[in-house]
């Protein structure tokens, strides 16, 4: 199924849950966060939360910067 | 002699007036030596997208410790209150901290804020339970506003971001201080030791920067010349300035002099 992530088109398994998901990235839970349609979730729900076709999933993190970071 | 106390947002207490920002340095290595040597206990940080196309991609908390630092996850570049209470739930929820140092940008040339969106992120963010730092103008009545919608803290200009123009308006930040009762941490506009010394002299409770250390010629050096400069302004503050006369006043006896 399709969805995208971060603005990009991406393919991934039906029945995947955002755990799995962030694992098949690479991507560690700690200190990033996520959205899914401009809904936040709680680390603890990374596992009960299953995605969807379309989801539109926001990753985060933090990079430098102070006042007004371009 | 009076004794100081830490500066202390919402309920987190600081061991060092001074903030840092984290851009502008040329790599994550470089940022942690400036911010050690700078001895601040809190750095800013902005949110942006993972490169989940290069997850191995080093990571700033990697250099910048959470369990050493108090992380201040940023919403820099957000031009909406929409865009920042939504950069601040995520920040939050990443859970390095519950504060979040809410700038709402409302024009690309000055950087000043939108003080009307400010306002209203302000109060959605306060009801939410984040500890809201706004960078705000240094308009005591926005000032006071900001504290009624919940701010823990009210972070005045100094002049505009990157600009380097030091205190501007020093009266204003002494009115911002009469009115309000929170912390007042100074943010952005500094461009060198003496302004940072000059916005503490004033009473102010802190001072958050970053182009005037990552910009500077040798950030490092610029780090240590701000340390002393906040220590220096605070202690002076404290201590209470002598009044400014027109005329001299001799420092040495008149009595009792060779005639």
């Amino acid at each position: 199924m399709q969805i995208t992530v971060n603005g990009d088109p991406h393919e991934t398994g039906p029945n995947t849950t955002l755990a799995a998901f962030l694992t098949q990235l690479n991507l560690s839970a700690e200190r990033i966060a996520v959205e899914i349609n401009l809904t936040v979730i709680h680390r603890e729900d990374y596992h009960s939360t299953l995605l969807h076709p379309g989801d539109q999933i926001e990753i985060i993190s933090f990079i430098g910067g102070g006042e007004h970071a371009d | 002699m009076p004794t100081d106390t830490p500066l202390v947002v919402g309920d987190i207490e600081f061991r060092s007036r001074l903030i840092v920002g984290t851009g502008k340095y040329a790599s994550f290595e470089e940022t942690k030596k400036a911010v050690e040597i700078s001895g601040a206990d809190c750095v800013t940080v902005a949110v942006r997208r993972v490169n989940i196309t290069d997850p191995s991609k080093e990571n700033l908390l990697d250099y910048l410790d959470p369990k050493v630092y108090k992380i201040l996850p940023n919403t820099a570049g957000c031009y909406t209150a929409e865009e920042a209470i939504r950069t601040a739930r995520l920040a939050r929820a990443s859970g390095v901290s519950d504060m979040i140092k809410l700038e709402v940008i409302g024009d690309q040339k000055t950087l000043f804020p939108d003080n009307e969106a400010l306002l209203e992120a302000t109060r959605v963010l306060a009801k939410e339970g984040f500890i809201v730092l706004p960078y705000t103008n240094d308009d005591p009545i926005m000032a006071r506003k900001l504290v009624d919608a919940g701010a823990a803290v009210v972070m005045p200009l100094a002049a505009p971001i990157g600009s380097g123009l030091g205190i501007r308006n020093p009266y204003n930040l002494r009115i911002i201080m009469e009115t309000i009762s929170v912390p007042i941490i100074v943010d952005a506009g500094v461009g060198t030791a003496s302004d940072a010394a000059i916005a503490m002299e004033l009473g102010c409770d802190g001072i958050l920067m970053n182009t005037a250390i990552a910009g500077a010629k040798n950030p490092m050096q610029m780090a240590e010349a701000m340390k002393h400069a906040v220590v220096a302004g605070r202690l002076a503050y404290l201590a209470g300035r002598i009044p400014k006369k027109l005329y001299a006043q001799a420092s040495s006896p008149i009595e009792d002099m060779i005639e």
